[in-house]
Parts: structure tokens; sequence; C-alpha cells
């Protein structure tokens, strides 16, 4: 057996600074939170640690969306509907764990539900009181989702702009479905009030330091899950469909099928970013269901640069930081700088941050390697004279 | 399902599949199809025997590139026959499947995966299973760097191995697009004008290549080129209006008065 060809690494230079990064923060925030004393001017107060906990969590659904976006050409306007359903599924876990502490101190139902006159727990709410059930459901809700919708949309050759729409419509439904009080999911105020999460107090600073590690810890695995794929021959093949869709087909492969494995997989981890954003905010309502958030989400990954699973993380978190100040200073403000910012990204960096860096560190590299003179095939020409 | 049937000992599942309908490695017998009215092919019948080199000319609109279509499932006639290798009917199957059964196309523009480098493009043609968990883990990822090599050798590419398919110039995406058809190793090539925008020196690099792979493939190609089509030395069916107007030698097809009125116009 001779030698394979050369297969990029898991973890290339980006990744490794990325992954640095990550680690840097996650050593950084529990010494400066924990260990630094509330006095001191270098402490970083707990309603930080649950800030960028939320950062990473969209970081984490940024990333999802990559995968789908910037590697197979889904332009998903509807991963919000993937992120708000894994949320609901912890949401539940976490209303369950209230028990009687609840206003109406009912130590099955839900306060809610006792509002609306529920006798009995919905069949649906079942098992969500064991964290174990609950974190499968995180992810089997959104993967069952992105599979159904997936490979009915793919099978159909539905793409472009008419996946887009629909994709939408999707998370849109969803959002006019869990305003329904008839739902028994807590209607327009969704799940809050919440207590104790694997029997700790989800308020306490402990736990909130833990909770940005667990989001940290499941951003770098869903980076490296996301890598794994993309350097593999099943990321060329997803390429190659997002470049040439119908080419693939002639060459054998099914694209729906390629399609329908990587909405999944990235529909898991959007269901994860939620999981562990509802946690850090205390809340989960029906306006997660947004189309607004879902388009927001495109625009991170945009500014981040697309197709780099990294620059997506990047944009998640920066374009989150300036949200962050500006709706502190002037909130109006808000929706006509993101709306700029996309007008500006799109018209001079449209490769994103990080793509517009490798462009830019990647060309001085190819320029050391000199690209060979055209010519007319040796071996053909022999064998013509021949 | 009658009983009679179902004790038969071999059950009848289609006209197709019942038998070998024919030696031929390709089959085509009284294909219409029609777009909006238009007809594109009507009545086209033609069989390609195993191992061997057609070509096929005929004025711009005369079916040679939905007849094309219909081979590789992208197009299903309205009415007609499809079967290759004696069993499989093509008109019942979807591209990706009769891809599988061995039939390759190289399209008239040049279509490579242009982000991908020229080794990547090849290494995705390559023959064998294409499903997505093979891909993500399965032998796709190993791919032994020899069997690349030869392809790209063969094809004059091996210098630009590492350079996106993007950057090459119109002939060498040609020639890797030939590459990548090599790599499927199909029973069937169809080559839709494998020579347009060429040199007369890449048109004759091309010739041999082609007679080259033709010794071991069957190879249909369609070409408007005539001193190529006389380079390659096979027969040749001329299609008009969506049907065969004359078959034979190079030498007969551009002989008939037939073939002059069409491409001379009346």
């Amino acid at each position: 057996m001779g030698a394979t060809l050369p297969r990029p690494a898991l973890v290339d230079l980006k990744g490794r600074i990325f992954l640095g990064a990550l680690a840097a923060i996650c050593l950084a925030v529990p010494l400066l939170n924990l260990v630094v004393p509330e006095g001191s001017g270098l402490h970083l107060p707990t309603y930080l640690v649950s800030l960028f906990g939320k950062y990473l969590a969209f970081a984490l659904l940024a990333l999802s969306l990559d995968l789908v976006w910037g590697y197979c050409g889904i332009l998903s306007l509807g991963h919000g509907a993937f992120f708000g359903l894994g949320g609901y599924a912890m949401g539940m876990y976490l209303m369950r764990q209230i028990g009687p502490r609840g206003v109406y101190g009912n130590p099955v139902l839900p306060d809610f539900m006792v509002f609306l006159n529920y006798t009995e727990l919905p069949w649906y709410w079942l098992g969500f009181d064991r964290f174990p059930f609950a974190a499968l459901m995180v992810l089997a809700v959104p993967g069952l989702l992105a599979f159904v919708f997936g490979w009915l949309a793919f099978r159909s050759r539905v793409t472009g702009v008419y996946l887009s729409i629909i994709t939408q419509a999707m998370t849109f439904a969803l959002m006019l479905a869990f305003f329904r009080n008839d739902m028994g999911l807590g209607g327009n105020n969704g799940l809050t009030d919440f207590k104790d999460i694997l029997g700790f107090p989800v308020q306490a600073q402990g736990v909130r330091v833990a909770l940005f590690l667990a989001t940290a810890a499941a951003l770098a695995i869903g980076y490296l899950i996301a890598r794994f794929m993309t350097v593999s021959a099943y990321g060329k093949v997803l390429i190659a469909v997002r470049d040439a869709e119908p080419r693939t087909r002639f060459l054998g492969y099914r694209p729906e099928a390629y399609k329908t494995l990587a909405f999944v997989v990235s529909a898991m981890m959007a269901g994860v970013a939620g999981a562990l954003y509802v946690p850090q905010v205390g809340i989960i309502n029906p306006s997660e269901f947004a189309p607004t958030n879902s388009i927001e989400a495109v625009i991170w990954v945009a500014v981040g640069g697309r197709g780099t699973l990294v620059g997506a993380a990047l944009g998640a978190i920066l374009v989150n930081y300036a949200k962050t100040l500006l709706t502190g200073a002037l909130p109006d403000a808000w929706l006509f700088a993101l709306g700029a910012l996309f007008v500006l990204v799109t018209l001079f960096l449209p490769k994103g941050i990080v793509g517009t860096a490798i462009e830019r560190f990647g060309s001085r590299r190819a320029a050391a390697r000199l690209p060979p003179e055209p010519e007319i095939p040796g071996k053909l020409a022999e064998e013509g004279r021949g | 399902m009658s009983e009679a049937d179902l004790l038969s000992p071999e059950p009848a599942v289609g006209p197709a599949t019942e038998r070998r309908l024919t030696r031929a490695l390709l089959y085509l017998d009284d294909v219409r199809v029609t777009f909006d009215g238009y007809r594109a092919l009507r009545g086209l019948s033609l069989t390609l025997e195993r191992g061997e080199m057609r070509a096929i000319i005929g004025p711009n609109g005369a079916g040679k590139t939905t007849m094309m279509d219909v081979i590789t499932g992208k197009t299903r006639p309205d009415t007609g026959a499809a079967v290759f290798d004696g069993v499989h009917d093509l008109t019942r199957l979807d591209e990706p499947a009769i891809a599988d059964l061995g039939i390759g196309r190289k399209f008239q523009k040049p279509t490579v995966f242009e982000s991908h480098t020229v080794t990547d493009n090849i290494v995705l043609a390559l023959k064998g299973p294409r499903r997505a968990l093979a891909s993500l883990f399965g032998w796709r990822n190993r791919v032994e760097a020899a069997r690349v090599e030869e392809i790209l050798v063969t094809v004059g590419l091996i210098a630009h191995r590492g350079r996106p398919a993007a950057d090459l110039s119109h002939g060498q995406k040609q020639w890797l697009e030939i590459g990548m058809l090599l790599a499927q190793d199909p029973k069937l090539l169809l080559v839709d004008e494998p020579v347009a925008g060429m040199t007369d020196a890449e048109t004759e690099a091309t010739a041999t290549l082609l007679r080259a792979i033709a010794r071991d493939h069957a190879v249909m190609v369609v070409e408007h080129d005539m001193h190529f089509v006389r380079a390659l030395a096979c027969r040749v069916t001329c299609l008009h209006e969506g049907a065969v107007l004359a078959e034979g030698s190079i030498d007969a097809v551009s002989g008939d008065p037939r073939v002059v009125e069409v491409y001379l116009g009346r």
C-alpha cells in the first residue's frame, strides 16, 4: 500500500488560536470571578460571567449555522427554531425542578398550568423531571425536526431563496404555535422562575461559572465536530454540492443525504446552544423563535466570515458585544446599526473578518510557490507521436 | 398478481429486467422528448456496442444534448426505451443511480468543482462507495496518492495538482473533467464537446487521449469539429431534428447529401 494523500489538520492555525483563546478565558473568568475578591478592581461581576456565557451560546449557534450556510450553501433563516427548541427542552427540565416551590405550591404542575386550570401534566412533559431525558430531547427534538424538514425539502430539490423562505416560515410557525396557551408551554410568558439545575441553585455564583465553562466546552466540541466534518471527504462533497449540486449527482452522489446529515448535526448544535443559553438568561419564551433572531444569526456569520467556523463564532461574540454596548447607550439605534453593519460587511468585507484575514495571509504564502506554466500534457504528446 | 405469476420461476418485474433485451451496452428505441410543445427528440433510436467509440454530430438543436440528458437521467422521455447493459431501464432511474451503474458524463461547459484543488476533484470522482457516512469516515479519506497521480499524469495536470480548479485554463478544465471521468471508471463515457475552445495542439492531444480511453471503455462523443471527429476514427451518427439522419464511417456520413443539406442549409 502506497502513501495516502495528506489530509488537512483537524486543528489548523486559526483553530489553535481559537481553542487557545477559549482555554484562556476559561481560566481567566473563574479566576477573576471566584478568586479575585469583590472589592478588587480586577473582580469580574457574576452578571458578566452569564453575559459572556450567553455570547458563547450565540457563538455555538453561529457555528452551527456556518456549517450549513458556509459549507453547504443552505442559507437557513430559521436556525433560531432549533435554538429555541433546545432552549424549551432545557426550560421544561428547569420548570420540573421547581417542584413545590412555585407560587401555587403544586408539587407537579408548573405555576402557569395551575393558573390555566390544568389538572394533570400534559403527556409531552413526562420525563422532563430527569436531566438525562431532557438532555436527550435537547438533541432529539431539533434533530428530528431538521431531519423531517431537511429530507422533504432537499429531496424535492428546493434550494436557494425558496429554501431560505421556508426555513423562515418554519420558525415563524413555531413562534405562533408557542404563543398559544393551549400549547402547554407557558404561552407568551414562556418558561421562567427557574430554581435548580442538577440540584444546584441556578442563581449561585459557582453554578453561573460552571454554566459558562459548560458553554465554552460545548463550543469547543461543536467546533471540533464541525471541523472534522468539513475537512473529511464528506466536507469536500458538501462544498461540491454548494458550488455545483447537479454535477455531484452525475458523479453518483445524493446531495439530499449529504445536506440532511449536515442540517441535522447543525440543528442539534443549535439545540445545545439554546439549552445552555436558557439557564444563563433565566427565561425562554416564544420570541426566541422570532424570524429576526434567525436573521441576526446570519449577520453574525457574515461579519465573522462564512465558511471559516472560527469566524462565525467570532462574529457572534463581536456583534453581541456591540449590541450590549449600543442597546445600553442608544437603545433605538441598535437595529439601524445592525442593518448598516450588514450592508457595510456585504459591500466591503464580503468574506467577513476571518475570511479576509485568511486571504491576506494565505496569498503571501501562495506567492511563495510559483504557479507552474500551462503546458500541453507531456504524456499525451508522446502518445500522439507514438 | 395471479397465482401463475407467483409460481413462475422467473417473476416478471417489468420488461427491462425480465431478461437481457439486447447485447448492446446502450439501447435507445423511439425516444421522444417534448419541452413545452417543442419536440426535442422525435423517435430517436440508437445502439452502442460494448467498447465502441461513437461520434455524434448534428447541427444545433438536433437533440444531441437532450439525448445525453435522457441517458443520464436528467430528462425523462415521454415515450420510448432507454436500456443500459441490457437490463437497466434508464427511464426509471435518477442521476445518482445511473452514475452508479457506470455512466459518466463530461459537460459541454467544463463543470469542475472550482473551489477544490485539482487533486480533490479527482478524489471526489474516484469510483467507490458514495454514501454520506462512507465519505465522513471511510476510504475516500485515505486515498492512495499514486492512484490520483496516475490519472493526473494521463491528463497532463500533475504539475497543477495543488491549484484550485478555478485557476485552470479552459482547456485544462476540460482535461480535468476527462480525468474525473477516468477516476469514475464508468462503462460508458458521454463526452459533450470536449474540444470546444481548444487550440489545434490541444485538440489533437484530446483526440489521442480519448482514443486511449476508448481501448477499455465505451465512449460517446458529441462534437462539431469535423477535424476532431475524423481524428477519432470511429463510427459517426448524425442527428437532425431529434432523430438519426445518417450513420456510418465519417466519409460515408459527410458524403451523404442529406447531411450536407442540413449542415449547409437549404
